[in-house]
């Protein structure tokens, strides 16, 4: 009977256990844990700060938890008439206690989140000393299953991979052909819905050069695993470079190229040196339908995806 | 449960059986106005969504509205009277009130069928638009509601005359003229909210 | 039509699914027919009105459901722990995700507690069944024949593929086409009416039929969770049938409000969907903290500690929940303001929710824990839901909820919440009570091997998710093609595999205390220790519940009627008691409104209008229905009275 109650104390325990042992080890690693930017970093620093007070709740509770199962336990050796009170059923004081503590923690935790919230809505502010630059303007527009990165002032479009220059902030513009989906760096920050008929905005920035993973965070059929693009962070001069080398060698995106590409399925990353925001535009009420219209039949077609390494894109 | 009937009070609200089901009644028109609220905010969102359909306001005339308005609440009237005689005892009157309600119920439906089938023609279907479809669903939703009361209220026209008034079949009454005046109020929200608001804009 | 348009082929696995099926429902048929049990089944099961029978009835198929939905997690967690087999591909993923989410929630989690609802709350209250017992039927075989459909779509016709929030425009007929999501817009609706139609039931019940002298504030805990949980049906269930009314209607007859023509609105479905998706989270999780409540004061032998602050968090909560929808979707970019909002209200909820937790940890202070099976399943409740708690606020906090949203972060946050919270209450509940359901206890050794499996599994499987959330992995992936990832999915499957041995255990179980339990004597199973009414009368339970109803005027009165030698079989006090009659009415109707149903999912209108005509038809027989029950007569209540009581 002892053994078994050693054991009960223990495995309460364990998953408090598991908690600090996987966020030793995990840290280092972990992509939302690891900020690339200012964004990131403003996020990451509200988790952590939250985390402070969920763990201090989770100690406290566990704390309490496991003294009483362990003192109030029926066949504990030695336990005292005293243990025992059936008719205690309440306590003003006490009640007032624990609801006015958890709202001062709600309070404390909403205070930074409103603020960060508010701050998220702007182009991050320049790290001390630097000048504030203009945000890069890039259009990220969704179809099934693949994503357009359109530059207009460079004129350039991308597809399923993007260039940013680091430590300039970037304005994504959101907008969807089809489904609704999320453009989501977490190296570089959180993620924004794209909806065909809607434009949404999401600054991020990266201060760090190196390639990070974006990919749609949002379910969309069939290809949603395979909605992926790597995002290459380099200094100015070095994406001014790689720009000035896609006007001059990339083909230009016809309208016809566009729709093919606009067609259910997957594709390999592709560059033209001129965008698709003069075709159509999904973000307003006449070209939301723009898709759906012109390519309704294939939406039923079915990609049979195993593997995304080895699956052939359509084109 | 039906064990105890009490001897005074209105006949529906004798048992315990009568009670509850009142009450039940009750609770499910809240459920109702929760989905009538729902349809109401889909309209108001959908507001204005009209794609290449004709505008509310082209459509909407004050005249065929206004009779229904008329006739509906009209029959709320009747309907409350009905429920007047039924409490005094008359089998009578309870039964001619309330085919009154049923005639002017028609007559509703009637105009709203009209009324449908002119916006049909006139290129504003279901189909047409994300605020024509709204608009179908909220008004059309109300008048399945006013058919499904009026073939309902048949049935218990029938048992009436084959039961006479008894627990159970004021009861029923009680009931039915509670959902026909519940349909009046909704209707006096879509009136305002759509019509009158449609025409305007 | 051919038939290959309508069977859903070329899967092994769907193929060894139909075979599967075909030979258990042969065998069912055969058994039937051989022990000539047909008319056994009509009569007591198929045409009951008793909500015992009912209620077991919705626990049965609940737990087969539960099955169903753990077939399907099963599949995709060996599919992410071993990407490279092939197991399954994209498509039969995401049909399988989309399954088992709906399938939990609709099918198993709400038909569990109404389930236990059915069969407890009247006892619990000195009721001899529900206000409207025929309409209890209804929902019953509304929800039956809605289950029915959803799950027959992997056979005829291929599953809905779209998650169990069915997004548009991705789940509108332009992008998925088919008859699949109407499998799941028809399986919700038929099932709705039903969970609708309990919800008023049992307000009306508790309202109305409560023993005399019961105050609201003297009703057992869990009888307020439930009156607060239809509260909140009564209020959140239509705006899905709303939700799911457009969609159809969208899908099948060319409206245009979830569309990308038309100038429709694909985001509006979020905000219905969520208005009444996120009250729906507290419809499953009310009762079971009413649950927990009622067996750890038992357990711990006192009085629950703070019993109004215990209800009026449930109130708090059940409004707040309809307050906080748009937690859902931070992502869509409504404005700092909005997410401020609709943040802090979220956060809000954890407020009654912490108060709870320290009123369970009271409840526990200066008592005699002792560890039955109920009670470890209760206990191990209060630290895993803290740890989806905590998370759950922290999802809350907008800003931060950028970087949590659709990852597995999320994912393992409501695991936490609704396996932790929910299906602990389910088991919990369903050991606690399964003596007055069955007349014998579950066999308590291997209910604790089924709860240590479990519960092992359980953090094992769902602990690591954070960590995959954290390292950026989205939820409804298939394929686990990143490397960083694999370890701790193979982990996960690992905890997976340990709930499914629990889950077999506690079946194992149902069969085996089934053969071996002791019968039990007493109406008071638990040594004694029963608090409430459901324990004052006798084991097994007979069908007009109880011979008296004694007159109540405290909390827990079962505890003073013991101490006072009370019992609710007064002899010089029994009356003649009015029951309703059995009728096969509500089966054939929500029967023929299946058929309708399925007609509509096909697209074949003429079976739609035939279904709903016979529909019709049965409420009109049903308005003609003037049979008002039965007496049951003074000596047959005392002789059976004093036959279970042995006197």
């Amino acid at each position: 009977m002892k053994a078994k109650h050693l054991r009960n104390r223990w495995l309460g325990l364990l998953p408090l256990g598991l908690i600090f042992f996987l966020s030793g080890c995990g840290q280092l690693e972990m992509t939302v844990l690891d900020p690339k930017g200012p964004v990131a970093q403003s996020q990451y620093d509200l988790i952590v700060y939250s985390l402070w007070f969920m763990l201090g709740i989770i100690v406290v509770v566990f704390a309490l938890f496991t003294y009483m199962i362990i003192k109030y336990r029926e066949n504990r050796p030695g336990r005292k008439e005293s243990d025992y009170d059936p008719n205690l059923h309440g306590n003003t004081t006490i009640e007032i206690i624990w609801t006015i503590i958890p709202v001062i923690i709600v309070i404390l935790l909403s205070i930074p989140t409103v603020t960060t919230l508010f701050d998220l809505e702007k182009p991050p502010e320049p790290a001390a000393g630097e000048e504030e630059k203009e945000p890069l303007v890039v259009h990220a527009t969704t179809a099934d299953w693949k994503w357009f990165f359109s530059y207009p002032e460079q004129d350039i479009e991308t597809v399923n991979y993007l260039h940013i220059p680091t430590d300039r902030p970037i304005e994504f513009r959101l907008t969807s052909a089809d489904a609704m989906t999320a453009l989501w760096i977490p190296a570089l920050g959180g993620q924004k819905y794209n909806m065909a008929g809607m434009m949404t905005t999401l600054y991020l920035e990266a201060d760090e050069e190196g390639g990070y993973d974006g990919r749609n965070s949002n379910f969309n059929g069939e290809g949603f695993a395979a909605q992926t693009f790597k995002v290459h962070a380099e200094s100015e001069e070095d994406f001014n470079a790689w720009t000035q080398k896609i006007q001059n060698e990339a083909p230009e995106l016809t309208a016809d190229r566009y729709n093919e590409l606009l067609k259910p399925g997957l594709t390999d990353v592709e560059s033209f040196s001129s965008t698709h925001l003069d075709y159509v535009k999904h973000h307003t009420k006449d070209g939301m339908g723009y898709t759906i219209e012109h390519f309704r039949d294939l939406y039923g077609k079915k990609l049979d995806l195993y593997e995304i390494e080895k699956q052939e894109s359509f084109q | 449960m039906a064990a105890e009937e009490l001897k005074t009070g209105p006949l529906e609200y004798r048992t315990q059986e009568g009670q509850m089901g009142i009450m039940g009644f009750w609770i499910f028109l809240g459920a109702e106005v929760v989905l009538f609220a729902t349809l109401f905010a889909t309209y108001a969102v959908l507001f204005g969504r009209t794609a290449d359909a004709p505008l509310p306001s082209e459509l909407f005339e004050p005249g065929i509205v206004l009779i229904m308005t008329f006739l509906l609440l009209t029959s709320s009237f009747t309907c409350g009277l009905a429920i007047h005689e039924m409490r005094r005892g008359s089998v009578k009157g309870l039964i001619f009130w309330m085919a009154i309600t049923l005639a002017l119920g028609l007559g509703f439906l009637g105009f709203e069928i009209y009324e449908f089938v002119h916006y049909a023609h006139e290129g504003a279907t279901l189909q047409s638009s994300a605020f024509w479809s709204a608009f179908f669903v909220l008004a059309g939703t109300h008048g399945l509601h006013v058919t499904l009361g009026i073939g309902w209220a048949i049935l218990l026209l029938i048992q009436i005359k084959q039961r006479g008034l008894t627990n159970v079949t004021s009861r029923k009454f009680f009931i039915i003229s509670l959902y026909w005046h519940f349909l009046d109020v909704i209707w006096i929200f879509i009136f305002t909210s759509v019509y009158l608001i449609g025409m305007v804009i | 039509m051919h038939i290959t348009d309508i069977l859903v082929t070329g899967e092994p696995i769907i193929y060894g699914a139909m075979v599967s099926m075909a030979l258990g429902g042969l065998a069912i048929l055969f058994v039937l027919t051989y022990f000539k049990k047909w008319g056994w089944l009509w009569r007591e099961w198929l045409t009951s009105v008793d909500h015992k029978k009912i209620g077991v009835m919705y626990i049965l198929s609940a737990l087969l459901m539960l099955f169903r939905g753990g077939v399907d997690a099963m599949m995709m967690r060996v599919q992410l722990a071993f990407p490279d087999l092939g197991f399954l591909n994209s498509q039969h993923y995401n049909e399988i995700f989309t399954t088992h989410g709906t399938i939990m929630i609709i099918f198993m989690a709400m038909p569990f507690l109404i389930g236990l609802m059915n069969i407890i709350v009247p006892l619990q209250i000195g009721a001899r069944d529900f206000a409207f017992p025929y309409l209890n039927a209804l929902s019953f075989w509304s929800f039956f024949f809605g289950m029915a459909l959803f799950n027959i779509s992997f056979v005829i016709g291929g599953s809905p593929d779209a998650g169990w929030t069915s997004y548009t425009p991705l789940s509108g007929a332009a992008m998925s086409p088919g008859p699949g999501q109407n499998f799941y817009l028809m399986g919700l609706q038929l099932s709705g009416i039903g969970t609708l139609a309990t919800g008023i039931n049992l307000m009306v019940t508790i309202l109305k039929m409560r023993a005399p002298g019961m105050k609201l504030f003297h009703m057992p805990i869990f009888t307020w969770s439930t009156l607060v949980t239809c509260f909140i049906i009564v209020f959140a269930f239509p705006i899905l049938t709303v939700a799911l009314a457009l969609l159809t209607i969208d899908r099948i007859f060319g409206s245009q409000f979830f569309t990308l023509t038309g100038e429709g609105l694909p985001m509006m479905w979020a905000n219905l969907f969520w208005m009444w998706g996120h009250p729906e989270v507290y419809i499953v999780i009310l009762p079971a903290f009413g649950i927990f409540s009622e067996v750890i004061s038992t357990f711990a032998k006192k009085r629950l500690f703070g019993y109004n602050v215990m209800v009026w968090s449930m109130i708090v909560i059940a409004l707040l929940s309809f307050l906080v929808w748009v937690h859902h979707f931070f992502t869509m970019g409504a404005g700092a303001f909005v997410n401020s909002v609709f943040s802090v209200s979220t956060m809000l909820i954890a407020v009654p929710t912490g108060v709870k937790i320290f009123n369970w940890l009271a409840t526990l202070y200066k008592s005699k824990i002792e560890f039955t099976v109920p009670m470890l399943w209760s206990l191990a409740f209060i630290p895993s839901f803290i740890l989806g708690g905590v998370t759950g606020v922290m999802l809350g906090m907008a800003a931060a909820d950028y970087q949590f949203h659709n990852s597995y972060f999320l994912i393992a946050h409501f695991h936490y919440v609704l396996i932790a919270g929910t299906v602990f209450a389910c088991f919990a509940g369903l050991v606690f009570w399964y003596p007055k359901m069955f007349g014998h206890k579950m066999n308590e050794r291997l209910g604790r091997w089924a709860f240590w499996l479990f519960f092992f599994g359980f953090h094992v499987c769902f602990f690591p998710q954070y960590f995959l959330g954290l390292d950026g992995m989205p939820r409804r992936l298939f394929i686990t093609n990143v490397a960083e990832w694999l370890p701790l999915n193979v982990i996960s499957t690992v905890g997976a595999a340990g709930m499914a041995l629990g889950f077999v255990v506690f079946v194992y179980n149902v069969y085996y205390s089934f053969r071996y339990s002791e019968r039990e004597t007493t109406g008071d199973s638990w040594n004694g220790n029963g608090r409430t009414l459901e324990w004052a009368t006798t084991t097994p339970v007979p069908y007009y519940n109880f011979a008296t109803v004694p007159y109540v005027d405290e909390i827990d009165p079962y505890v003073r009627m013991k101490e006072e030698g009370k019992t609710t079989f007064e002899e010089d006090k029994v009356k003649p008691i009015h029951m309703p009659s059995y009728t096969g009415q509500p089966f054939i109707f929500m029967a023929l409104l299946g058929l309708a149903s399925f007609g509509l999912i096909f697209e074949w209108m003429y079976l739609a209008v035939f279904g709903l005509i016979g529909g019709v038809v049965m409420m009109i027989r049903r308005s003609f229905d003037y049979d008002d029950g039965y007496y049951v007569s003074v000596e047959e209540i005392k002789e059976t009275e004093k036959k279970a009581r042995g006197l």
